[in-house]
């Protein structure tokens, strides 16, 4: 077997496009959940860090996909962008205004346009609401958007748009299948006409067949209203299939960010290294030729993370430097001002390149 | 003990056929609103030492026909109506109760996705293992817990002497399925079957699991049946595949050759519709449609109503599994056009 050349590396960018202001820029966004001992006097006793110190801009159109492992802040991060929790610390900017610090009317205008779909097409929808209350929901928190007597037509327009019968409207959650409750999901979605959605896990708990189904219409939905996606999921190809850039998170923090030709080709942290060969590849002619990185033990608890670089006792590359420095999020040395594919945002003191997904067929 | 039985038919001869043979197996379940026939005539056989991917969309009868291999089918509702499941040269169906239980566990064992709920949350770790020993190998409970130190040590869980006292929910979900792979592995059964074992995992943890698993069937030379429905971890590990939909074996086929060239348009609409690690593809393929409701299967062949090949003979006739070559199976009447699809000559010799 010889081994295949790699393909030529598209052109060195960072996927930003330079013209265009970014929708969201989350600066430092921090998110500790207290952990309290006893009863009726209750005393904080530590903090999970959920999320701890987390930046990452959004620009209009694209499409930011979030990878990491179970409990790595994913949903946390997607939480506070929603203003469904409160961030312990950090800014969220919507064009620029910190809503963070909004309230009132303010706060109304700005949430109507970031919405949000959930991972559990099962759980999520109310069972006892019919499908066209469900959908038209939004629009008792927003009338504006909606006149009363225009409702049901908007409500019909959505299912047409989602690829669902608008003859549906009455029926109940139950009466659809996983794919088709996702689509109801993003119909509610899309109701405001919002400019950006955090899409958690939309696809995590659908078959295969399904799951191609419905992240065809994310991405045509994406192209007709120019909507800017986070999407968040553990599955790496598709992250890779319908993101523009990627951002790795391990234990509350984005370990590494980039275009998706940068993370997926030329990765160089160590984590995303690891997390990156153990994708199992649809090809058996690749396991001759795959090297895993196979990781030991389990994920810190969030509660008590390990100093310095939160990976490092995981990584088979640590060092002294590790343990007491906590590398940042930048370019690293080695690669600044080279301006190729390695040159994007890397956590890690020893960041090198290492080719990990091997080529299929 | 009887170790002979294990190799001898019921004529008294020796037997040389596969480890298991499972023959035109159906299983359906008598409820309420109906019959629903889950599993309708599976076929697939797998020898020791040998890896059987089993793969299949949610609902098509994986674990139905799991259970029925096992013997512990929810029954009633479910019930076996037809079918042989030749294990060592036995048929297991006609075994009775006792002796269905001593096949079970000691020649073959399971492993469930969910380690949480089926390990006793109640009893810790090197109790639930120490009784493998004490039940079946009539050990002392000094005997037994050593024994159980070493399976934990073998399965590779970190101090082991101290986490066997911990309870199911202490350990994390990776260090559970391994537990439960240590249970399994108690009494060096012939077949394993992993139902889904690594699908709640991460992948780093799943890359670990999927790692022991195949270092265990290699060192005891066990037949192992995997279950899944993530065709990645079927490149990697099987050495043949199983492909089900709608309760049946659409497909079955050595692994390399499946993804070379699908002789099924199920397969091949599967393999198509995944998104690619190594490249960012164009649009996603989609089979349309959703998969049949088991109360009522589509007439003729199953998948017709999603199927891009479809003609009038699919709507009204039940394609028999046709042999492809001397390891492949298709139930497609167009395989051969099925396969002239893809069957461009492989480049990479
Ligand atoms: N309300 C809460 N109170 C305390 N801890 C919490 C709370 N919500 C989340 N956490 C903790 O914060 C961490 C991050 O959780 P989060 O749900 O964001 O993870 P995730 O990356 O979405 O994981 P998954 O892939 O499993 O969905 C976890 O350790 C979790 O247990
Ligand atoms: N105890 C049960 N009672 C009724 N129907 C069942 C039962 N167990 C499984 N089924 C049905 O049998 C079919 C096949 O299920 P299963 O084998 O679990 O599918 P999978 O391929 O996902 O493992 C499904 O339609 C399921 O609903
Ligand atoms: S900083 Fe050190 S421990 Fe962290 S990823 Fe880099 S080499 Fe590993
Ligand atoms: S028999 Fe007909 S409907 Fe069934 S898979 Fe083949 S071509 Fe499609
Ligand atoms: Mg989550
Ligand atoms: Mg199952």
């Amino acid at each position: 077997m010889t081994t295949a050349s790699r393909p030529t590396t598209p052109e060195p960018s960072d996927g930003r496009p330079a013209d265009r202001e970014p929708i969201l820029q989350v600066r430092d966004l921090v998110k500790h959940f207290p952990l309290t001992q006893g009863i009726v006097f209750k005393r904080q006793v530590g903090a999970v860090q959920a999320v701890d110190g987390v930046s990452f801009d959004l620009f209009p159109g694209e499409t930011l996909g979030i990878v990491g492992e179970s409990g790595c802040g994913k949903s946390t991060v997607a939480k506070l962008l929603m203003n469904l929790e409160e961030p312990t610390s950090g800014e969220i900017l919507y064009r620029g205004e910190d809503i963070t610090k909004l309230s009132g009317r303010a706060l109304k205008a700005v949430r109507r346009n970031i919405q949000m779909v959930f991972q559990d097409p099962y759980t999520s929808l109310n069972p006892r609401m019919t499908v066209g209350d469900i959908i038209g929901e939004p629009y008792e928190i927003h009338p504006e958007v909606a006149p009363k007597g225009d409702r049901r037509k908007r409500v019909q327009e959505l299912l047409d748009v989602v690829g669902l019968n608008p003859e549906y409207i009455n029926r109940y959650p139950h009466q659809f299948s996983g794919g088709q409750r996702q689509r109801i999901g993003i119909a509610r979605g899309l109701a405001l006409r919002p400019e950006v959605i955090v899409a958690d896990e939309p696809v995590s708990a659908l078959d295969v067949s399904v799951q191609a189904q419905v992240v065809n219409l994310m991405e045509r939905l994406q192209d007709e209203f120019n909507l800017s996606y986070m999407f968040i999921a553990h599955d790496l190809s598709i992250v890779r299939h319908i993101s523009d850039r990627v951002g790795v998170m391990y234990l509350g923090k984005i370990v590494e960010v980039g275009a998706d030709a940068e993370i997926y080709e030329h990765p160089t942290h160590p984590y995303t290294q690891a997390l990156l060969s153990a994708v199992p590849v649809p090809d058996p002619e690749a396991r001759q030729y795959r090297e895993r990185i196979i990781l030991s033990g389990d994920v810190p608890s969030p509660a008590n993370p390990p100093s310095g670089c939160r990976f490092r006792t995981r990584c088979w590359k640590a060092r002294e430097r590790c343990v007491v420095e906590e590398p940042l999020l930048a370019v690293p040395e080695a690669f600044r001002g080279t301006g190729g594919p390695a040159a994007h945002d890397s956590a890690c003191h020893f960041a090198e390149e290492k080719p990990v997904v091997p080529r299929e067929r | 003990m009887a170790t002979s039985v294990e190799l001898s038919t019921e004529e008294g001869g020796t037997y040389s056929g596969p480890l298991l043979d499972v023959r035109n197996l159906h299983v359906e379940f008598r409820t309420r609103e109906g019959v629903a026939r889950a599993v309708n005539g599976v076929e697939y056989s797998v020898d020791a030492g040998e890896t059987l991917a089993v793969l299949g969309e949610s609902g098509s009868g994986k674990s139905v026909t799991a259970q029925a291999i096992m013997g512990i089918l929810d029954s009633p509702p479910g019930f076996v109506t037809q079918g042989k499941i030749i294990f060592q040269g036995r048929d297991l169906l006609t075994l009775g109760g006792e002796e269905r239980r001593k096949v079970r566990g000691a020649r073959m064992a399971m492993i469930f996705q969910d380690a949480l709920s089926s390990l006793n949350p109640v009893l810790n770790v090197g109790e639930q293992l120490g009784e493998m020993f004490t039940v079946h190998r009539g050990m002392s409970r000094k005997e037994a817990r050593a024994r159980a130190v070493e399976l934990m040590e073998r399965v590779r869980i970190p101090a082991a002497k101290e986490r066997i006292r911990s309870y199911p929910h202490q350990f994390s979900g990776g260090m559970r399925q391994r537990v439960m792979i240590a249970m399994a592995m108690a009494l060096e059964p012939e077949l394993i079957i992993a139902d889904e074992p690594t699908t709640a995992l991460d992948v780093t943890v799943q890359a670990q699991v999927m790692d022991l698993l195949a270092e265990l069937q290699r060192e005891y030379n066990m037949g192992l049946i995997l279950i899944t429905h993530d065709l990645g971890v079927v490149a990697d590990v099987a050495d043949k595949i199983a492909v089900m939909y709608a309760g049946r074996i659409v497909e079955t086929s050595p692994v390399h050759d499946i993804y070379r060239a699908p002789a099924h348009p199920y397969t091949k609409g599967l393999l198509d519709s995944i998104p690619r690690l190594d490249q960012k593809g164009q649009e996603l393929y989609a089979i349309k449609g959703l998969p049949p409701n088991l109360l009522h299967i589509p007439s003729g062949c199953a998948f017709h109503p999603r199927c891009p090949r479809a003609r009038d003979v699919c709507r009204t006739d039940d394609p028999p599994l046709y042999r492809v070559s001397q390891h492949r199976a298709s139930a497609c009447h167009f395989w051969k056009e099925t396969l002239g699809d893809d069957s461009v000559p492989s480049d990479d010799t």
